[in-house]
């Protein structure tokens, strides 16, 4: 039996039993926490008309496919799918857009396929590190950032390898 | 991205479908926005009733001793590494929201008296919140859910093995990268 299949029931109601042990108003924070989420998703779709824009052009003009032509090999040798090439370069530097790019490649080519599931997989495992990192370093008032931006880059780029490593591993 | 795809687009001949593309994307956003909607919203509701009975509290008492390792000078002072180990249990969570405000305030204790230059146990902190450490990754598995996948929470094993690979990258990166850069 799939482990996932089993998973979301049962943190949903280990939640919901913990809850009301707790006397906790289960149903009111919920719907607040929901609320949250609405304001998220509301917070991202002005980026994402943008992005998704420019990806569907992108794509379109065939730069897309020129792009991952020209990075094929290096890919295909750490074992990273090349139609994911667009994800590994704007992961990094905009949350928004790499979900733009992400979900574009999930519609492409299906969300249970490989590239669909590897894209799915990079994103869940990786973070938008410059963001990150200037958010950091800019509030502590940081001006000497040493190995940090390197550091965070090969864990990046670890995960875009173990993103592809990890979909061969559990699913074929 | 846009000038690019229009030069692109104009090299291949191909810019009709630039600009039918660009009509599409605008589109293509609204509907993954609404079909992703809900899933986000349900658990974006059962993390905040999870944070509220506690669980954050529990992960960070789990971690504090691994965090204690990465970064001993840290540790030393109490309100940080209760802000380190929040940070960290929040981002488990996936709440976003929460996570940030902890780790600034962590970063802030840490940067104290470094007269601008990032330590070791800041540059551990920020690694360790670059590579994302999510239990469950909601928006994508609404963006899978919203392409009609078949289980959209099913590529949860893939994420944490990678994302353990990418965290233990990132911080034998920093070790070493920490002796080599002064």
């Amino acid at each position: 039996m799939d482990l996932s299949a089993v998973l979301v029931p049962a943190l949903l109601s280990i939640t919901a039993v913990v809850g009301l042990g707790k006397r906790l108003n289960v149903y009111d924070i919920l719907t607040d926490g929901a609320r949250e989420g609405l304001k998220v998703l509301v917070g991202i779709l002005p980026a994402l008309v943008g992005l998704l824009t420019a990806v569907y052009m992108f794509r379109a003009s065939g730069a897309m496919d020129f792009l991952a032509s020209l990075l094929a090999p290096a890919l295909e040798a750490v074992g990273i799918p090349p139609e994911t090439a667009g994800l590994l370069f704007i992961r990094p530097m905009s949350g928004s857009g790499a979900l733009a790019v992400g979900s574009d490649l999930m519609a492409q080519y299906g969300p249970d396929s490989y590239i669909g599931r590897v894209a799915a997989v990079m994103l869940g495992s990786t973070e938008t590190t410059f963001y990150t990192i200037a958010v950091y370093f800019g509030s502590a008032g940081i001006r000497k950032t040493r190995y940090a931006v390197p550091a965070a880059l090969v864990a990046d780029l670890v995960g875009f390898m173990a993103a592809a490593f990890a979909v061969r591993l559990f699913f074929y | 991205m846009v000038v690019l795809s229009v030069v692109f687009g104009l090299m291949n001949g191909t810019i009709n479908e630039v600009g039918n593309a660009a009509m599409e994307g605008a589109g293509a956003a609204l509907e993954l926005c609404l079909a992703m909607g809900g899933i986000m919203c349900l658990w974006s509701g059962v993390m905040a009733v999870m944070n509220r009975c506690g669980f954050t509290d529990a992960l960070s008492r789990l971690f504090r001793p691994i965090l204690c390792r990465l970064m001993p000078e840290a540790c030393r002072d109490r309100e940080t590494i209760a802000a380190v180990s929040a940070n960290i249990s929040c981002n488990l969570l996936g709440l976003g929201n929460a996570a940030t405000p902890l780790g600034i305030q962590a970063a802030r204790r840490m940067a104290k008296g470094s007269g601008g230059i990032a330590t070791n146990e800041l540059c551990m902190l920020v690694v360790l919140n670059t590579a994302s450490i999510q239990l469950l990754p909601t928006t994508v598995a609404g963006v899978r859910a919203a392409y009609g996948s078949a289980s959209p929470f099913e590529i949860l094993p893939a994420v944490w093995l990678a994302s353990a690979l990418s965290v233990t990258a990132g911080v034998l990166a920093a070790k070493l990268l920490s002796r080599l850069i002064r």
